[in-house]
């Protein structure tokens, strides 16, 4: 069996534009945050994973956390950035190479950033040239497609939304603060038809530090550890419908975020009916209605009536985004993943406030999926 | 589909070929497996087997799905005319083996909708140098008649 491996420390540094600060001035902040919530110093640590995708290198921070000489990897996998620094820390303590590693995840995207260059994913310049290299018109294309085949209203997208402004105005560390009705959010500007300017999230700033601890040096620094119980991170196979893809077959595959949510609860030894909280990538309101699906959180076609009951607000059966998600965070892609992480813990150990999540929750479950076809997912219980 | 259009420069060389006045898109297709893809690549993306021939997609089909653009997207990597209008974009399911992207010629979200028949047509864009090029689109059969 694989050694147990727990969350002892969280640290994170408030989502939204600071100006003046630096991607890893929060990086810094996170971590510190998250030794000192662990109660141990950077010298104890064993081994450290992070990264950021556009402001700079993780392991720069070391210069003002401890030249202690501690392996570090950094990391660049785009949305899957804070899974795969995860993934290869869980690894790593599982493997017995350290007792505590430290995770971080970062970023700073300037304001409308997000310039992908068709070069950089496998195509050519005609793809951007002719105006088809926008992340929104994937998000809009699949949605469309998934609410006609799911027979779902449309009006679903701005009840989504809703509820990620709602919950992240309750959210001391959310950029987003205010709620907006969902005819506010549904009146707002056509982005990419059916999603308007609020159903989007935004590029955004922020920072997440998690220590990881070893079983039982977990139990000795920690009154209340959350156990990492599955973490998986999964490519496309051929066959699913990605960002940035000229073409797609017709013969359909399950997408990564299926693949590596199957993998997650498979090592975890639960079922997708034991979560008891879950944090959804959620690029957009569409976003968190498929994701909902393609984790097995629920059936095809079902998320209507999940609304409908208020399953996935807070106090409902089946809470979804309780920090208010991409949309009320913006999203630092380096730090997106670590933040679900971050909102679960906190959730488990009965410590997110006014957005706890009633009931004692005992087992949460976060997602992040990205271009070009990349999921990762984890399964943590008290 | 209109005579001067098809006459300008192709935005890229490979992406389609002319037959007459017609515009036709140029996929390839596995030998050993039969999976088609656009643009051609030199292996298959099924079977990872690298012997493919050129396979020209069919030239009708119907809208698999679609969305619309409502802002300038950013230059580079976008060439078009620094006045926008708004366009769609979507996906056609042609021949039954191979859904393609590509720009409609319809921009209005009343008039399309998902199974609609599609059939491939030429759209005149422009190159990085400025100069007018042509690459495919889509339009709506019923339009077209
Ligand atoms: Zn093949």
């Amino acid at each position: 069996m694989t050694p147990e491996v727990a969350i002892v420390g969280i640290g994170i540094h408030p989502f939204g534009p600071h100006e003046g600060l630096t991607g890893l001035d929060m990086a810094v902040h996170a971590a510190r945050a998250a030794l000192a919530d662990a109660g141990v110093g950077f010298s104890q640590i064993g081994f450290a994973a992070g990264g950021s995708d556009a402001a700079g290198n993780a392991d720069t921070t070391v210069a003002r956390l401890g030249l202690t000489g501690l392996p570090f990897i950094n990391v660049k996998n785009g949305c899957a950035t804070g899974g795969s620094a995860l993934t290869t820390a869980h690894a790593m303590l599982a493997a017995g190479a350290a007792d505590l590693a430290l995770v971080v995840g970062f970023d700073k995207h300037p304001r409308g950033a997000f310039d992908p260059r068709p070069e950089d994913w496998g195509i050519g310049s005609w793809y951007g040239e002719t105006g088809m290299m926008l992340t929104t018109q994937f998000f809009g294309m699949k949605i469309q497609r998934y609410l006609a085949e799911h027979e779902i209203d449309p009006s679903a997208l701005a009840k989504v939304a809703a509820k990620s402004f709602r919950n992240g105005a309750l959210n001391p560390n959310a950029w987003r603060r205010t709620p907006l009705s969902e005819s506010q959010i549904a009146g707002s500007t056509m982005i990419s038809h059916p999603l308007t300017q609020y159903m989007f999230c935004s590029p955004g700033e922020g920072a997440v530090a998690l220590v990881l601890a070893r079983g039982e040096r977990a139990r000795a620094l920690c009154r209340t550890p959350v156990y990492l119980r599955g973490v998986a991170l999964r490519t496309r196979r051929f066959g699913t419908f990605e960002v940035f893809s000229p073409s797609i077959s017709v013969h359909e595959t399950a997408p990564p975020t299926t693949d590596a949510a199957i993998a997650a609860f498979a090592q975890a030894g639960v079922e997708p009916s034991d979560v008891d909280v879950a944090q959804l990538q959620d690029t957009e309101a569409g976003a968190e209605l498929m994701h909902l699906a393609e984790t097995g959180l629920c059936a095809h076609g079902d998320q209507e009536g999940l609304l409908r009951d208020g399953a996935t607000e807070i106090g409902g059966r089946l809470p979804v985004n309780t920090d208010g998600g991409c949309i009320a965070n913006g999203e630092p892609i380096g730090a997106s993943g670590l933040r679900q992480v971050h909102e679960v813990v906190l959730q488990l150990r009965g410590a997110a406030g006014e957005r706890q999540v009633p009931g004692a929750p005992k087992v949460g479950f976060t997602h992040v999926y990205g271009a070009p076809g990349v999921s990762a997912c984890t399964v943590l219980s008290r | 589909m209109t005579e001067t259009t098809t006459r300008l420069r192709p935005i890229v060389d490979g992406l389609f070929e002319l037959d007459g006045e017609q515009l036709v898109l140029a996929g390839s297709r596995c030998t050993s497996c039969g999976t088609v893809a656009f643009p051609s690549q030199g292996s298959c993306p099924r079977c990872t087997s690298d012997t493919v021939e050129r396979h020209l997609l069919a030239r009708t089909g119907t809208l698999w799905t679609w969305t619309t653009q409502g802002f300038r997207p950013k230059s580079p990597p976008y060439t078009g005319p620094e006045e926008f209008s708004p366009y769609a974009v979507g996906y056609v399911e042609l021949g039954g083996e191979i859904r393609v992207e590509g720009r409609l010629t319809e921009a209005d979200p009343r008039r399309l909708r998902i199974g609609m028949p599609m059939r491939v047509t030429s759209l005149a864009v422009t190159g990085t140098d400025g100069e007018p090029r042509v690459t495919y689109a889509f339009e709506a059969v019923e339009a077209a008649e």
